[in-house]
């Protein structure tokens, strides 16, 4: 296997990657600081692929114990980390569309 | 290759070609997901392409040649079945939980490198792999007990106070040192698989000790922190996997940690290498005590509601004693009674505020306050001057006007918001004991501050009631 062009496809997709990363997550709103955080720790738990091929492939005792307790542990964040971040998100609403609480200064 | 995603048997050739697309779908939705989120109103979007990718993602991965299956459905499980209640703790206790999942996170890479490095010859063990190797089990490591510090203080299992003693960075420098002298033996001799675990343990006992000196009140920074470490290590566990999908979440997840913690750092007056090298917590009790008592002026609730009601404008900060008094509920009906009046209330919402990036939000759209009244400091703090009252609630340094004017004050420097700018300030507080950092605030005894004694919860409540019942 050609390791040599692996290594620098794998490096130009990280740097490329990172500044896609680091223009989208610059304008994510201060407000959903929280949310982007779990969002964030859900989608890393992609991580649960390695872990599912460990266990799959069987090859030793300790690589499927290992795997399974990744995938485990990466499942749980996938699961929670959606489900919290839906959680909060539904929490955020616009006083625009319903209830209209005086938005404008009224002079009294 | 053992472990490798990527198989070039060519009969399979067509099932590896599938899979290879979907992680390339897959990866489009990670990074939509993350853009929908720039907006509250779109922001749900975002979740539903992050889930779709992460099925299309491990329904790909399923279709690996020669898998076999029942263990990985048992630990998917099982790994739903703990991450349910995980999703379901209460909006106060997302910090520790999401210190919690971070801690999850880098223990599924690190187990993952470990495994990877006992099912691999020393040949296939090149230079390079064993660098990235190394370092995703190191920073894996150091992250899993790291977390776990994080969570444990935040929880309030752990004392939340700095711990510190005498050549605490000599010892952090040397514990890193050690573990990076044991990777470089790794990667010029591979087959030395005995210093791996010592390499593992040096890595997981540094993430203590990390986090041990850090204060309660840096917790933002660390969270960001380690959530921009986790990314970095699942980046690295890619390299070796050679996985392009799990090295463009890795790198999507480390460059959030990384902004956040920036803008963390900046919110605190921390450079960025003092960030990075976690060399935080180091604002300690400065301000003695035992200075003689200043006078204040105190109000009672009938005074603060006739006062408020008589505003134009207020403008609210919460701090997180709001939220450990639970008082946010309280705090929404006091909304609602001024805004009945006609009287325009915002809350001015300071970057640390909370004990995560943007925690504050959270607790304050949880008790049902429209998010388009939630301002940044930057854009709210011009118009302080213009504010009939600004109601301090359970926040206590990041109004305080030391750091503006006092070269002396552990916080000068530290961005604030100009709350003593406003004509009136009310602070609701439950006694004059100096705040968590234990550093005196100037603002109390200024002519325009009014002094609220009390429970928040309680106070804003008495607040309502005169609202609601005296019509005037």
């Amino acid at each position: 296997m050609n390791s040599g062009s692996n290594l620098i496809n794998a490096l130009f997709i990280f740097v490329l990657a990172g500044f896609i990363g680091f223009e989208v997550i610059r304008r994510v709103s201060p407000l959903l600081h929280t949310p982007l955080m779990s969002l964030t720790n859900a989608l890393d738990a992609i991580a649960v692929v390695g872990a599912i091929v460990l266990v799959g492939e069987h090859k030793s005792t300790l690589s499927t114990v290992f795997g399974f307790i990744a995938v485990v542990a990466a499942t749980s964040n996938i699961v929670g980390g959606f489900l919290i971040t839906d959680r909060m998100l539904k929490m955020f609403k616009s006083s625009r569309p319903a209830a209209e609480p005086a938005a404008k200064p009224v002079a009294k | 290759m053992s472990g490798q995603l990527i198989v070039t048997t060519g009969e399979i050739g067509a099932i590896q070609i599938l899979i290879e697309l979907l992680y390339l779908v897959a990866s489009v939705l990670f990074i939509l997901s993350l853009k929908w989120m720039s907006s509250p109103t779109t922001a749900r979007h975002g979740i539903w392409a992050g889930e779709i990718g992460m099925v299309l993602a491990i329904g790909g991965t399923l279709l690996n040649h020669g898998m076999s299956y029942h263990l990985i459905a048992i630990a998917l499980v099982l790994g739903a079945l703990i991450g349910i209640p995980l999703g379901e703790v209460a909006m106060t206790a997302v910090p520790q939980r999401t210190a919690l999942s971070h801690a999850f996170g880098a223990l599924c890479v690190t187990l993952v490198g470990s495994a990877e490095y006992y099912l691999r010859t020393p040949a296939e063990l090149p230079p390079f792999l064993m660098s990235v190797l190394s370092l995703e089990v190191i920073l894996g490591g150091l992250t899993v007990t790291g977390s776990l510090m994080a969570a444990g203080k935040l929880q309030e299992i752990l004392p939340q106070r700095p711990l510190t003693y005498k050549g605490q960075n000599l010892v952090n420098f040397l514990l890193l040192a050690g573990a990076l002298a044991i990777a470089v033996s790794l990667v010029l001799h591979p087959d030395s698989r005995s210093l791996f675990p010592f390499m593992i343990l040096i890595a997981l006992t540094f993430g203590v000790l990390l986090i041990i000196p850090i204060g309660g009140a840096d917790m933002p920074t660390v969270i960001s922190l380690l959530n921009g470490y986790a990314g970095l290590s699942a980046a690295a566990m890619g390299f070796v996997l050679n996985s392009k999908l799990l090295i463009i979440a890795g790198a999507l997840d480390g460059s959030s940690g990384l902004i956040l913690s920036i803008i963390m750092s900046k919110a605190m007056n921390r450079s960025f290498t003092n960030v990075l090298f976690g060399a935080f917590g180091q604002v300690q009790a400065a301000a003695a005590a035992g200075e003689e008592a200043r006078p204040v002026r105190s109000a009672t609730p009938e005074e603060a509601a006739a006062i408020l009601s008589a505003a134009n404008r207020v403008i609210v900060v919460p701090g997180y004693g709001m939220a450990v008094a639970q008082a946010q509920h309280k705090v929404r009906e006091l909304y609602d009674a001024l805004s009945k009046r006609g009287v325009e209330v915002r809350f001015a919402i300071h970057p640390v505020a909370g004990r995560m990036p943007g925690h504050m939000n959270v607790l304050l759209a949880e008790a049902d306050i429209p998010y388009d009244r939630l301002i940044e400091m930057d854009e709210i703090n011009g118009d302080f001057p213009q504010t009939d009252v600004a109601l301090v609630i359970g926040a206590n340094d990041v109004t305080n006007p030391a750091a503006r004017s006092d070269a002396s004050s552990p916080i000068y420097g530290m961005p604030i918001l100009d709350v003593d700018k406003a004509h009136t300030v009310m602070v609701i507080k439950r006694s004059m004991n100096p705040g968590f950092a234990g550093i005196d605030n100037p603002l109390y005894y200024l002519d325009n501050t009014l002094m609220l004694f009390g429970d928040a919860k309680a106070f804003v409540g008495s607040i309502v009631r005169e609202l609601s019942g005296g019509h005037g």
